[in-house]
């Protein structure tokens, strides 16, 4: 027997919402950086789930795309946070307004 | 010999270049040398094509150079190519011939100028772009010499630019020369439309299709262009203005070369003023006045060179004439006449402005005759042949060209033959004032002659003796003087001389027959001698023992009939109005008015938007997501309702 795909999609669903509300509401840097991570890899449980269902390996082929722009983004986001947090002491997001017009 | 043609435009181009490149080191006198020596060599090149040309068999005596294809663009395929045949040879030969005397004399007449490399630089380049004009096988090839010619000219005029009066002099004959290019870019680009094709003598061999309202168009606009480069009515004023150059320059430019380059352009276009009587009416017409005009205001000038420069006008007047009534040939041979003849006058006044330390003043000179006696002599020729007296080369240019009028206009004849009467006494004015009577030019006046620094080599002393001018300045006027005196063999028809036979293949059947019986000429040639010598006499008589005549010199006449004045009412002052209405006007309010206002709406705007940028990363976010979601929920009603 195997699990209704809808489940899978629930299931992406559920944690995407999570971490968009996690970046919307939370101020500290890191966290918000696990919520984009959270997103993505909701995201990466769709494409899976799609390509079984549909049996096109397209979706699983994007994973992989994903993962590795994903780690990449990682490099460089912590690399930032790294700096950011060696010049301020400070990971609050909204401390971070340099850019206000 | 003939295919060596290019090489008439060559020599002093490489002249121009040599000098541009070294002229600063070569220095004075040097630099004049080099300069004489290229021209002079461009005129032995024309001697020996002339003569291969005297080989060739008489009716198909023209020989064309394709030099290489200027602009091949799908139907216009023009040609750098040259047209060598007998009239563009003799505008050929004495282009060369007096350029080489004119350059020799400028090295005396020069001497110490700063800027005296300089000008050799520019009178080469003017001598290269006249030849350009005069060979060029096609319209576009004559236009590039006719601009040439034209910058210049530009350039020489303001050659003392320092000098206020010649900077704006250069401008204004610029200016002038522009408006009748115009006339000449239509009428180029009217043939073009016709013919597809600018070669003159494609046009002319296709003449039959272009239809004799647009022949008459063309005829009319080049009338435009030439007024402009030959100084007719309506755009002569410049001419006069044009005299703020250097004494030699308006020798070679503006009496003997380029001013003829319009007589030489509608001569070269003869079929079509042929094909169009309206035309060469109209020409004739404009020719007269200007003669007539222009004659009667050099009765009044006080200084020596505009005297010379309004007559100029008047001469160029006679050409215009000639041409109107067919007379081509009369034309070129007053053209040639005139080169001699009015160089040898300008050159003998640059020898009096010399020998006075830059006196220019008539009323001001007087009994020169005992100081400058080489210069006197030589001036008299050029006086007496001017004024017609025979037998020297006016009379006989003169009275061909008025022979020509006489039968084919008899009422332009009367105003040719009145102004033959002023030419004589105009002349004699100038004559009797300059070299006879008492010497006015030591009385003290109580100022001594303005003098300029860019001309410091005169500046020795203001009321100094006169001297005679240097050797260099008096071999040129000696050999002008000869040639000016016997040019009239060029009328002897069947002498090896005869100009109708030589020029006879060009003009062929556009040519104006006269048909006047041999009492006619007889009697017209007498009216003409007796006209001449009754007004040299009235001239000096007049003139040599005094010097005040106010009934003679109108201010009317002095004022040359208040044409510039009329000009700056006309177009001047509105213009000014319209400029400055642009300025104070149009430019502030509606042009930065538009620049000013594209910036305010941008400003404004963008500090209405940068409130939505906050800085805070929660914002931007909350952004993305509510756009993600109207995209989204657009999406699935399409979906659902679509």
């Amino acid at each position: 027997m195997s699990i209704n795909p809808a489940w899978y999609l629930s299931l992406s669903v559920v944690l995407f919402a999570i971490g968009a509300l996690g970046v919307l509401v939370r101020r500290n840097v890191l966290i918000m950086f696990m919520c984009v991570e959270l997103m993505l890899n909701a995201s990466n449980l769709a494409f899976v789930s799609f390509a079984r269902q549909l049996h096109d390996i397209g979706g699983q082929v994007l994973v992989f795309f994903v993962l590795v722009v994903a780690a990449a983004e990682v490099v460089v986001g912590l690399g930032i946070v790294v700096a950011i947090f060696r010049r301020r002491a400070s990971t609050n997001a909204d401390d971070l307004h340099l850019m206000k017009g | 010999m003939l295919h060596l043609s290019f090489l008439i435009i060559l020599l002093p181009l490489v002249g121009f270049g040599v000098l541009l490149a070294a002229g600063r080191r070569l220095g004075d006198p040097a630099a004049g040398i080099v300069g004489t020596c290229f021209v002079g060599a461009s005129f032995i090149v024309s001697v020996g094509v002339y003569i291969a040309l005297l080989g060739v068999h008489a009716p198909v005596r023209h020989y064309g150079q394709n030099l290489w294809t200027w602009i091949p663009v799908d139907r216009l395929q023009v040609h750098a190519a040259l047209y060598v045949d007998p009239l563009s040879m003799t505008m050929v030969l004495f282009i060369t011939g007096i350029s080489t005397l004119i350059h020799l004399y400028s090295i005396g007449y020069m001497k110490g100028d700063k800027d005296f490399p300089k000008f050799f630089l520019y009178m080469n380049l003017f001598v290269a772009s006249m030849l350009i004009l005069v060979l060029g096988s096609n319209l576009l090839v004559t236009f590039v010499g006719w601009e040439g010619v034209g910058t210049c000219s530009y350039w020489l005029v303001s050659f003392w630019f320092t000098r206020d009066s010649a900077a704006s002099a250069g401008k204004k004959a610029f200016v002038y020369n522009r408006i009748g290019d115009v006339g000449f870019l239509l009428a180029i680009f009217l043939v073009y439309d016709k013919v597809h094709s600018l070669d003159y003598q494609v046009v002319f061999a296709h003449i039959g299709e272009i239809g004799s309202g647009n022949i008459t168009a063309i005829c009319l606009l080049l009338l435009v262009g030439v007024m402009g480069k030959s100084a007719q009515i309506p755009l002569f004023p410049w001419l006069a203005d044009a005299m703020e150059g250097p004494t030699p320059v308006s020798a070679l430019i503006h009496a003997a070369t380029m001013v003829t380059a319009g007589v030489y352009l509608l001569c070269r276009v003869n079929p079509l003023l042929h094909a169009s009587p309206d035309a060469a009416l109209t020409i004739a017409i404009v020719g007269a006045a200007t003669a007539f005009v222009a004659a009667t205001i050099a009765c009044a000038q006080q200084d020596i060179k505009k005297v010379l420069a309004y007559s100029t006008v008047s001469q160029l007047g006679y050409m215009f004439l000639a041409i109107g009534c067919g007379a081509y040939t009369a034309a070129i041979f007053l053209m040639v006449a005139h080169a001699f003849f009015k160089g040898l006058l300008f050159l003998g006044a640059g020898s009096v402005i010399h020998g006075l330390h830059d006196e220019q003043d008539l009323k001001r000179m007087g009994n020169l005759r005992a100081y400058l006696p080489i210069t006197f002599i030589t001036f008299a020729i050029g006086w007496l042949c001017i004024a017609a007296v025979p037998p020297l080369s006016g009379f006989w240019a003169k009275g061909d060209v008025l022979d020509n009028t006489w039968a084919a206009h008899p009422a332009l004849w009367v105003v040719g033959i009145v102004t033959a009467a002023l030419t004589a006494y105009y002349m004699s004015r100038l004559t009797g004032l300059a070299f006879f009577g008492k010497d006015r030019w030591s009385e003290s006046t109580g100022e001594a002659p303005a003098l300029d620094a860019a001309h410091a080599h005169h500046a020795d002393g203001a009321l100094a003796e006169p001297h005679e001018s240097p050797w260099i300045m008096t071999v040129p006027l000696w050999i002008l003087s000869f040639f000016a005196a016997v040019a009239g063999v060029m009328a002897i028809s069947g002498s090896r001389f005869s100009l109708a036979n030589w020029v006879d293949p060009v003009f062929g059947a556009s040519l104006y027959h006269d048909n006047l019986s041999s009492t006619a000429v007889w009697v017209l040639a007498i009216v003409d001698a007796v006209v001449a010598i009754a007004f040299v006499g009235i001239g000096l008589w007049l003139w040599s023992q005094r010097s005040e005549r106010p009934a003679l010199e109108g201010a009317f006449l002095r004022g040359a009939w208040y044409i510039n004045e009329l000009y700056d009412t006309v177009f001047g002052r509105p213009s000014e109005r319209l400029a400055a209405f642009c300025a104070d006007v149009v430019d502030p309010k509606i042009i930065d008015g538009a620049v000013n206002g594209v910036a305010g709406a941008f400003r404004g705007s963008g500090t209405v938007l940068r409130r939505t940028q906050t800085g805070y990363v929660r914002n931007y976010v909350l952004g993305i997501t509510f756009g993600t979601v109207v995209v989204l929920g657009f999406m699935l009603t399409r979906m659902w309702w679509g």
